[in-house]
């Protein structure tokens, strides 16, 4: 079973609750336990909230995601053509925020890591980023083998 | 635009020199930065000592509530004030106990729990 959604919006605020429901949405069928569609929420808000803070740093932008199903597996990818990260590995880094007066915890990129099976961060300065991140789902009901 | 109201986001009251911020949804970047402002003017005009955060109507928060959390905390914590969160669900106590907010904030089943332990 495979199934994709592509959508993009406008990187403002508001969008983030959207895109949170819309991963939910997509997911559902799945039937996901209520801690793993928290760990798809969470991290997409996270992702989104980066694009329209960090990428856009709040002026006009649009915000791309696409979501995939192949079977159990869900694929999230959140994109940007905002300024881009110069020091990746530094943005991941726990705690670490270039935005602390407005702020930010810094967890953004550890909540992502921490919810999802896997996490991979792309960036050009100047392009944009953009964020993958995969989850096997239903684990606990036997799907799905590590 | 289509700008979600502050009372749709979050009740306010002040009890004393407790304030209680009650969220009534999902504690994002998005709702996470007028309660922060609305908050910080309560604190100063009301002289707020301790903060109670409820969570009994928000199903989510992410590290944009955190930092917002965390922020009220530093407002408050140097003039001896404490914070408490209370009507914690399952999704937002994962969160609470990953970022390290229990470090720093007790965890009550009610306002008036937290507010008892405050005195």
């Amino acid at each position: 079973m495979m199934n994709e959604v592509k959508m993009e919006f406008s990187a403002i605020s508001e969008n983030e609750g959207f895109a949170r429901m819309a991963a939910a949405a997509f997911v559902a069928p799945l039937n996901p336990t209520m801690e793993e569609m928290a760990d798809i929420k969470t991290a997409v808000s996270e992702a989104v909230t980066n694009a329209i803070i960090h990428g856009y740093e709040g002026k006009n932008g649009t915000v791309f995601m696409t979501m995939r199903r192949i079977e159990q597996e869900i694929y999230l990818e959140i994109r940007d053509d905002g300024c881009g990260i110069e020091d990746i590995d530094r943005a991941m880094e726990p705690l670490y925020t270039t935005k602390g007066e407005m702020e930010r915890s810094g967890m953004g990129f550890s909540f992502m890591e921490a919810f999802m099976d896997r996490l991979e961060v792309q960036s050009e300065v100047g392009k944009g980023t953009v964020v993958s991140m995969w989850k096997v789902l239903g684990r606990e009901m036997g799907y799905g083998n590590d | 635009m289509n700008e979600f109201k502050q009372s749709q986001m979050a009740q306010y009251e002040v009890l004393g020199t407790n304030l209680i911020i009650r969220f009534k949804m999902d504690l994002d970047h998005h709702v996470a930065e007028p309660i922060r402002r609305q908050a910080d003017w309560l604190i100063q005009k009301d002289h707020v000592r301790n903060i109670v955060f409820d969570f009994s109507g928000a199903q989510f928060l992410d590290s944009s509530g955190i930092g917002m959390l965390m922020g009220r905390y530093k407002q408050i914590i140097f003039q001896g004030g404490k914070a408490a969160v209370t009507g914690i669900q399952p999704p937002v106590d994962r969160i609470l106990r990953i970022s390290g907010i229990y470090n720093i904030m007790e965890k009550y089943d009610t306002a008036e729990d937290a507010m008892k332990s405050f005195q």
